[in-house]
């Protein structure tokens, strides 16, 4: 059993596993002893959104090996979509627990649905088209909130498209007003919930990888014509791969809308689907541990540069391009493979002794 | 298979392919039996992978009748034909480079898993069960192939005869009653040539099956083959034993020239 988790084939899923368990209870000692300063505590749960995004990008661009630039609008459609169940349900459900995982399953289901939609014309061609689909997608959901007013008090739930006709009265509640969004949202979400919902997607995703269907997601990116030969639907896997990684985007976006009083749609725009690719792209794809370091140290890094004013962004891009060189770099490779073999060999020799 | 000795198992009646204006392929005849291992030669470019592509329905014919194992298969999509039992290798090896061997043999067995999605994601017994099943044939097949010692090798890294011998062994794994090798020995030295023959009848006898194989190494075809057609310019030349084939003067002149 004990080899069995540390054989070759298992590692880097034991290290997920250990890496997330450990970020955690240091965290949460930190939090209990108070030595962590309240900005960092408020870019916990963020954080814990965006690992649990990049890891569902990673299951679209690197294992299935077709290019999403939508996710900031399923993180978007799951926002939404949680804070409106939340805000409805607020009285009926007093568990604050209980409604958070409960809108995050349905935002799940929802941004499921979208991906769906979005799946059956695109996914039948191969080609970069659901890059250029999700990429539309993502700016029509942005504009679509933009212009969506909608709450409800004892009369029932009022809706209005582009103007403002919603009036409640002042025991109602307005859910979505226009370019605003969502404000007085209760804050639910909690940085507990965001690290079971990062080992539930590890799970999610690993599960998958070795299982038939995951097998059949990698070869038909590896290629599609054999996957065919052998009796792998191409279409209909690609479509399972990338409903998945839109309901993984979407919980993560309800868990990120309700931990924000206010959340305006412009927040979710093109460039928040970029940086999501970033994440995936500089952790490596396909590499789950990658995504999860990349995703939080790039996050993380920002803020901590705001000391530095104006040239934070600059230090911030310098770094992307640091990394990018040095962890293509043939020679780098190289010196990194030397050393941790010494280390290996030091490590067997004193074992043999 | 409800296949007895002698209704056949691929019937191909006036098979007929056109690209735009370019008639590749014309009055394609062949029918292969149970348990016949069948070769199919010709000249470069005489439309010998293109037969083998509208068998498999890579592409759609413009004319004629393929009747397979008894169904026929118009209208039908590369999938169906696989699962009525068709499998084939590839002229230009197309492995799943990224992923294990044992792996790119498991993706053959893609449809005898039947567990869902959530029943793979949730681990069930079903899925152990099925993948512990998966598993042993996986590395029985990869023993007959002599790869089992790569199982966990990625694809990509085999030496090119391994991987020509992986991709039958990937097209084994769909159990089919017809295997479609398209030039299995291409690349291969003389040696590994030989292994290679032995292992087409040894495939044959413990599975069972028919074997049809396009090849241009005239030793392995003469050696192994019981039947042959010979493929010109889109039209078959001739159709018959080795022997025959050897000495017809047609199939002399198709290859070398007048």
């Amino acid at each position: 059993m004990f080899k069995k988790i540390f054989d070759k084939k298992h590692r880097g899923r034991t290290f997920s596993y250990l890496m997330v368990l450990v970020a955690y209870v240091v965290i949460e000692i930190m939090l209990s002893t108070k030595s962590m300063s309240s900005l960092m505590k408020n870019l916990l749960v963020p954080c814990c959104c965006y690992i649990v995004t990049a890891l569902a990008l990673n299951l679209c661009v690197g294992l299935s090996g077709e290019l999403s630039l939508g996710h900031a609008g399923f993180m978007s459609i799951g926002a939404y979509t949680g804070i409106c169940f939340s805000g409805f349900f607020e009285s009926s459900i007093t568990n604050p627990i209980v409604r958070l995982i409960l809108a995050m399953m349905i935002a799940a289901a929802v941004t499921a649905l979208f991906g769906f939609l979005i799946g059956i014309p695109v996914l039948k061609l191969s080609g970069d088209y659901l890059a250029i689909v999700t990429l539309a997608f993502c700016q029509i959901i942005a504009s679509l909130i933009n212009n969506c007013y909608l709450g409800f008090d004892s009369n029932g739930i009022q809706f209005s498209f582009i103007t403002n006709n919603v009036n409640i009265e002042a025991t109602g509640k307005m859910l979505l007003s226009g370019p605003i969004g969502a404000s007085g949202t209760t804050r639910i979400s909690t940085f507990t919930v965001g690290v079971v919902l990062i080992v539930i997607t590890l799970i999610v995703i690993y599960n998958l990888m070795y299982s038939k269907n995951g097998r059949a997601i990698m070869a038909c990116r590896d290629n599609s014509i054999a996957a065919l030969s052998v009796g792998v639907s191409v279409t209909k896997t690609k479509m399972l791969a990338f409903v998945i990684s839109a309901a993984i985007a979407g919980a993560a976006g309800a868990l990120y809308g309700l931990n924000f009083s206010t959340l305006a749609p412009a927040k979710f725009n093109f460039n928040q689907s970029i940086l999501i690719l970033v994440y995936v792209v500089l952790g490596g794809l396909g590499n789950i541990n990658g995504t999860i370091i990349a995703a939080s140290l790039l996050y993380i890094l920002p803020e901590k540069l705001r000391g530095l004013q104006d040239y934070r962004m600059i230090i911030y891009s310098l770094v992307l391009i640091a990394i990018m060189l040095i962890s293509n770099n043939q020679k780098f490779k190289v010196f990194v493979e030397k050393n941790t073999k010494l280390f290996k060999n030091k490590f067997t020799k004193k074992e043999a002794k | 298979m409800s296949n007895t000795n002698n209704t056949p198992i691929l019937e191909v009646k006036d098979l007929g392919i056109d690209f735009g204006g370019l008639t590749a392929v014309n009055n394609f005849n062949i029918t292969i039996n149970k348990n016949d291992i069948y070769g199919l030669i010709g000249p470069n470019g005489a439309g010998k992978t293109t037969v083998f592509n509208m068998l498999t329905k890579v592409y759609t014919p413009t004319r004629g009748t393929i009747i397979f194992n008894g169904q026929d298969t118009k209208g039908m999509d590369a999938i169906a034909v696989n699962k009525l039992g068709a499998a084939r290798t590839f002229q230009n090896i197309r492995l799943f480079n990224e992923l294990t061997v044992e792996d790119n043999v498991k993706i053959g067995m893609h449809n005898e898993l039947t567990y869902s999605t959530l029943e793979g994601i949730l681990r069930t017994p079903k899925y152990y069960k099925q993948e512990k099943a998966a598993h042993e044939k996986a590395i029985e097949l990869l023993k007959i192939f002599n790869l089992d010692e790569f199982a966990d090798v990625q694809a990509k890294s085999l030496p090119y005869g391994a991987q020509r011998r992986l991709e039958i062994a990937r097209a084994l794994a769909t159990n089919p009653v017809l295997l479609l090798l398209d030039e299995p020995a291409a690349g291969m030295n003389p040696t590994e040539t030989e292994e290679l023959m032995n292992t087409i009848r040894f495939v044959r006898d413990k599975f069972n099956i028919a074997i049809l194989l396009i090849e241009h190494d005239m030793k392995l075809v003469m050696g192994v083959c019981e039947k042959i057609t010979v493929l010109n310019f889109g039209q078959v030349l001739m159709t018959g034993t080795p022997s025959e084939v050897q000495s017809n003067p047609e199939v002399i002149k198709a290859y070398i020239g007048d």
